[in-house]
């Protein structure tokens, strides 16, 4: 039963968020919610790690796999795609880069302004 | 021919049977390029093609897979929790790197967005390119976009991410740990973080937490963005 119980935790609070979703007219999807839920319901010690950690392991481990069926949807996509197939991969290749270098850069300048300010 | 229309255990045993392979090929063959997600994919899409099966056929079981992609995205609020001291700890820096990285991605895609005259519905397939496909597929459906491309689109950057990271961080220096999670994470979300885990304990931890910050971010951010194409 412990696992049923850890696994009906999770599904709840993603119903949860969906009704939230549903309800609340902005574009925050279901599993936002639920995260916020979640972590609000571990910070005020209403759920435990424990009574979630097995499950919520798993599905975190497994999470990969479920993103192939959307993936394979690019099959039913691929007409738009095809078209614009180099614009589609500048687009994609070149973002990504930018704001590895960008997030990343600024992370450590913050990191390095705040240790010299302690050394003072 | 008619079981693999009628069963649902059709998409579902044809999914985890090419991720498994997927999963071997990357062991076997240890290159970044042979993505587990990537080969399951194309072997899917291969039967799907060769064997003439009707592509709802597929979704019809392989939908309670990805239906479990809002619970497990739920699930990421453990380890947020779990590290939550290297969060307070660095938190100026947290929030100035993810928001900066966030805003950047934005602002490139509505560069993109102009430079190649996209339409609207392809400006808001690209707008949550980098951040977790749970919500971005929600975002992308919200402002209008196709929401199978924007899944196509998250997995790919996230392949970019996994197989550039550290490239990316060598070359221009990126050498915090945290600084390093925070690239990773947020530029190339869950599949990003894979990588990170291997670079180290304090960058996954970091990454995780910078692909869910980064997703929430976003949705406000894309939410507005979306009013400027």
């Amino acid at each position: 039963m412990k696992y049923l119980k850890q696994f009906c935790i999770i599904i709840l609070i993603s119903f949860t968020g969906e009704v939230l979703n549903k309800w609340i007219p902005l574009p925050i999807p279901a599993s936002i919610y639920g995260i916020i839920i979640l972590f609000t319901l571990l910070c005020t010690k209403v759920i435990k790690v424990s009574d979630i950690r097995e499950v919520s392991k798993f599905l975190i481990e497994i999470m990969p796999v479920m993103f192939v069926p959307p993936a394979v949807g690019l099959l039913k996509s691929w007409g738009i795609i095809q078209n614009n197939l180099w614009q589609y991969a500048v687009v994609t290749v070149v973002s990504t880069i930018v704001v590895m270098i960008i997030s990343g850069l600024v992370t450590q300048l913050v990191i390095k302004l705040s240790k010299n300010e302690r050394k003072k | 021919m008619e079981i693999f229309q009628n069963s649902v255990f059709f998409g579902i045993s044809l999914t985890f049977l090419a991720y498994g392979i997927g999963l071997l090929l990357k062991k076997k063959l240890k290159l970044a390029v042979f993505n587990p997600i990537l080969i399951a994919v194309a072997i899917i899409i291969t039967v799907l093609v060769s064997f003439n099966i009707d592509y709802d056929s597929y979704q019809n079981g392989a939908g309670f897979i990805s239906c479990m992609i809002t619970p497990s995205t739920v699930c990421l609020a453990v380890p947020l929790y779990e590290k939550l001291d290297i969060l307070k700890k660095n938190y100026k820096a947290l929030i100035a790197g993810i928001s900066s990285g966030v805003v950047t991605s934005l602002l490139n895609i509505l560069l993109f967005a102009f430079i190649f005259s996209f339409d609207h519905a392809t400006y808001a397939t690209f707008l949550p390119k980098s951040i977790t496909t749970a919500i971005g597929m929600g975002i992308s459906e919200e402002l209008g976009g196709y929401v199978a491309v924007t899944a196509s689109v998250i997995i790919i950057t996230g392949i970019i991410g996994n197989m550039l990271a550290e490239a990316v961080c060598r070359i221009f220096r990126i050498t915090e740990p945290v600084a390093k999670g925070v690239a990773i994470g947020t530029s190339s979300h869950a599949m990003g973080t894979a990588k990170a885990m291997e670079i180290g304990e304090i960058e996954g931890a970091v990454s995780s937490l910078s692909l869910v910050l980064a997703g929430i971010i976003t949705v406000a951010g894309a939410s507005a963005f979306a009013n400027f194409w």
